[in-house]
């Protein structure tokens, strides 16, 4: 088997030190878009997938609930009526022709990953079996619709676990714990072309340079950059960050979703499947909340919608718990069968980390920052946008770190596990393609200079910060004032934080000075892209003065279609340490594509 | 149907706001620097709630910025974090303090069999060979029809279920006394690996996958100690899988 580095493949040439590969497409990440990118690449083009953490490590393997496909296996459904829920579900900030494809190309995307071998739940005819999640409706708002596939609440799990099953079947080439730390660039006829990555080997610091002809990110999110999170610790936007600081745009990045139901004070995720299945949000006082507030489908309202309506419950003093800082889950109607086999890990998830047994008593829950919206602006054939129209050849994005935009404001359940599979699909066989017809971009003069000084610098700091507190603060002050309710004032107080952080930032030391394994050197340079990316999105929330979807200003209650209805695209433009983001980040926006659905107001 | 009120239902952690020191006992190794692994000490304000991941970070984050292990989703679901605590292999983000005894000091090691790197991280690439070794992919020539998926009864997925659990956190093959003397032993996670397809109705190949177990490094160098069903944090009865592949070998079919 060869999935290891040693791979005959892989002609390395070793010059002062650091490593040089070349292969036709590079693939950053090794999450579920990642893995479906290399299925396609590997067996067409010389690919090599390059990723921080090992493949089976990733966070989609945390997804609990489900991937949509309007299978119609249940009851009737059809890829329209799926096309519809996900623009209204993202306040008709969604590029609709994205969408589509989206809904349509769901079907297949389930198909090949049930003949990979996925163990999806079965109905009693030996079909996949389908249910209900928030948001997915029958015709157009009328019914909740069955229309998520599912392995239990492992849905993630097996995903991750298959695509990696199927790249050792095809024997890809992985690169494990290595982090990709720049995007070298390279400029031809005047403009800045890709040229390959630089990748930091975590085993023994050394530098590796992998020049490519086709390279597909695909890092995942940065839920770090809040405190009380669903996100795994490694989940710093590393991907999102490089792109940021190449002076390359990013898109929505003010729209980040908070899930309602996570574990009230540690933010692990209870899948929205157990609403699905029946469970119940409930107030104090065992008052079904959401029968107020969403009178036709209640607690399936879309995730933006239900996260605030708890918020305001525990506003308004009906929350529970001796602080009142919480709302209930109530399963307990379920039975025990149901939550053994439907929902066995959130079970076990609130029994081991809140003592609490689903089977007789309520959870109690509080939204957690969940997933990025917003990302590398790329087209629906994954290629990365260096403004509102022309891409950058041979670079591509797929997954949570891409903004296509299938999501808009507000991401339904499900649809990101599909989107990885989708436009993961989508990336791989295009970066393939491209690779048949480019040739190399020649690497610039010294491709690892930028990383060298990143390292050397902290490695060589005698500053006197703690990483760790700088993470904190950030994190905190985030939950503070960005978080699932935004005013100009409090989004104003977490700039002006940052802006702080930021000063300190670049006088923070690390104690570990190795060169073997120096995860303190990494999470130093993980900060610096958190800190980047907080900034970008507390400015773009700050300039959006209007409520959409998942980002929500008191200030601003209402949807303001006349004058926001496009994406905004934030780019880097001048000295990022300046201190006023005023003077480093230019806003522009991007109209929405919009064929067949005119905007309504959002009523469930 | 159960309505809760603020009286009734007062969750586990609100009551449990008290904290106290523990001490981590930890074996260290610096590659750069040590010729043998030592033991150091480090004390920690913990609530019972917390877990061992928790206390780690809190060495790492405030105390010492060298100490090195791995994770990632911290609620045992990615399989980065296995280790030795108290000389049992556990996920350091599913072993809560309470369930320790903190009364005496907690031993947190790396786990054994793999070779030693720096503190906790062992090299996994070895446990990773052994598991591609196995043909851990469904290989299935027939083909459903086009834009189909393939039919299975509820019967036939549940026949495999608990093998699909596995996240490759090695656990259970670092706990196992064969593996720890003959590393080249395929080890428990590897055998569950291809359980997970032995017996799963779409496969075609069950008989490969046999004959590799069948192997003088395969299923019968397993002595069944249980240690490997007792050490997965995903509760798979691992022990019960290799039984189930045993039988298979000798009936000659699934
Ligand atoms: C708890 C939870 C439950 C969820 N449930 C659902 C659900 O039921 N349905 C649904 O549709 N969606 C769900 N989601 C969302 C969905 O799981 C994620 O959005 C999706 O899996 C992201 O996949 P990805 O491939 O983009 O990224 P990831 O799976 O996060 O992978 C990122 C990859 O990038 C690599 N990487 C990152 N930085 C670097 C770097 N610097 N260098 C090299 N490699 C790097 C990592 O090693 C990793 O391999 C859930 C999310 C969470 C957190
Ligand atoms: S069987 Fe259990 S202990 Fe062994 S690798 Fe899989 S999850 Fe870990
Ligand atoms: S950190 Fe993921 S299993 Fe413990």
């Amino acid at each position: 088997m060869n999935s290891t580095p040693q791979s005959e493949t892989d002609e390395v040439k070793i010059v002062d030190g650091i490593h040089y590969h070349q292969f036709d497409v590079v693939i950053v990440g090794a999450g579920g878009a990642g893995m479906r990118a290399a299925i396609e690449a590997g067996p067409q083009a010389k690919t090599a997938v390059i990723t921080k953490l090992y493949p089976t490590r990733s966070h989609t393997g945390a997804a609990q609930g489900g991937m949509a496909a309007a299978l119609a296996n249940v009851e009737d459904d059809n890829w329209e009526w799926h096309t519809f829920d996900t623009v209204k579900g993202g306040d008709y900030l969604v590029d609709q022709d994205a969408a589509e494809i989206l809904a349509k190309e769901a079907i297949d995307a389930v198909i090949d990953l049930e003949n990979m071998g996925l163990p999806f739940n079965r109905t009693p005819e030996g079909k996949i079996d389908q249910r209900r999640f928030g948001g997915h409706t029958r015709d157009h708002g009328k019914a909740p619709v069955r229309r998520a596939c599912y392995a239990a609440d492992r849905t993630g799990h097996m995903i991750l676990q298959t695509l990696f099953q199927n790249c050792v079947k095809l024997g890809i080439n992985f690169f494990n714990e290595y982090y990709v730390l720049d995007l070298a660039m390279t400029e031809v006829d005047g403009v800045k072309q890709p040229s390959g990555v630089v990748a930091y080997e975590l085993a023994t610091g050394t530098l590796h340079v992998f020049q490519a002809k086709s390279i597909i990110f695909a890092t995942g999110g940065f839920g770090k950059i809040f405190k009380t999170t669903s996100n795994a610790h490694t989940l710093t936007g590393d991907g999102v960050g490089i792109i940021w600081r190449k002076g390359l745009p990013l898109e929505d990045m003010e729209f980040y979703q908070f899930h309602p139901t996570g574990l009230a004070g540690l933010g692990i995720l209870l899948t929205e499947g157990a609403r699905g299945e029946g469970a119940i949000l409930r107030n104090a006082s065992g008052e079904r909340f959401m029968e107020r507030y969403a009178p036709t489908i209640k607690d399936l309202a879309p995730r933006d919608i239900v996260a605030r309506c708890m918020v305001q419950e525990v506003l308004d003093g009906r929350g529970a718990g001796p602080n009142k800082d919480y709302v209930y889950l109530d399963c307990t109607h379920l039975g025990a069968e149901v939550l053994e086999t439907k929902l066995p890990d959130i079970t076990e998830f609130a029994r081991t980390y809140l003592g609490v047994d689903p089977v007789v008593e309520p959870v109690p829950v509080f939204p957690t920052a969940h997933y990025a919206m917003g990302g590398i602006p790329t087209n629906v054939q994954a290629e990365v946008l260096r403004d509102n129209d022309t891409v950058v050849p041979g670079l591509y994005a797929a997954g949570e770190c891409a903004c296509v935009s299938v999501h808009g404001s507000n991401r339904l359940g499900t649809n990101s596990l599909l989107d990885i599979n989708v436009f993961g699909k989508r990336a791989g066989n295009a970066a393939a393609a491209y690779a048949k017809t480019a040739d190399f971009v020649p690497l610039p003069a010294d491709p690892t200079k930028e990383v060298r000084e990143l390292v050397d610098m902290l490695r060589n700091s005698t500053g006197t910060e703690r990483l760790s507190t700088i993470r904190k603060e950030l994190q905190e002050e985030m939950d503070r004032g960005a978080q699932v309710f935004r005013t100009d004032e409090s989004l104003g107080n977490v700039l002006k934080t940052i802006h702080d952080l930021r000063v300190r930032y670049t006088n923070i030391a690390i104690q570990d000075k190795g060169q073997r394994y120096n995860t303190d050197l990494l999470e130093a340079i993980e900060l610096g892209f958190l800190l980047d990316l907080a900034e970008v999105l507390v400015f773009a929330a700050r300039n959006r003065k209007e409520s959409r979807g998942g980002h929500m200003r008191d200030d601003y209650p209402d949807r303001d279609d006349e004058k926001y209805m496009k994406h905004t695209m934030a780019y880097l433009s001048g000295d990022p340490h300046s201190p006023d983001p005023e003077d480093h980040i230019t806003l522009d926006w991007k109209p929405v594509v919009v064929t067949n659905y005119q905007p309504m107001e959002r009523k469930y | 149907m159960s309505t809760p009120t603020v009286e009734a239902s007062v969750p586990a952690a609100a009551e449990e706001h008290r904290s106290f020191t523990v001490t981590l006992i930890i074996r260290r190794f610096d590659p750069e620097v040590d010729d043998e692994p030592r033991w150091q000490d480090f004390d920690v304000q913990m609530y019972p709630t917390d877990r061992i991941l928790d206390a780690l970070h809190q060495i790492k984050w405030d105390q010492d910025g060298s100490l090195t292990f791995r994770r990632s989703c911290a609620h045992g679901i990615c399989g980065s974090d296995a280790m030795r605590i108290n000389g049992r292999n556990r996920l350091a983000c599913k072993t809560l303090i309470k369930d320790l005894d903190i009364s005496k000091p907690i031993y947190v090691e790396a786990i054994k069999g793999l070779p030693l790197e720096k503190d906790l991280i062992v090299d996994m690439e070895p446990f990773f060979a052994s598991y591609r070794d196995v043909q851990p992919f469904l290989i299935a020539n027939s083909q459903p029809g086009a834009g189909k998926e393939r039919v299975q009864t509820i019967a036939d997925r549940e026949r495999f279920d608990d093998t699909t659990k596995c996240i490759l956190c090695a656990a259970c093959t670092s706990s196992c006394p064969v593996f720890w003397t003959d590393g080249q032993y395929f080890g428990p996670a590897a055998i569950v690996n291809a359980h997970r397809f032995i017996f799963d109705s779409r496969d075609e190949a069950s008989s490969v996958r046999l004959d590799i177990l069948n192997d003088k490094e395969g299923v019968w160098r397993c002595r069944t100690t249980f240690n490997c069903s007792e050490a997965c944090p995903r509760g798979i009865q691992v022990t019960k899988a290799i039984a189930e592949v045993k039988q298979a070998i000798v009936r000659g079919k699934v």
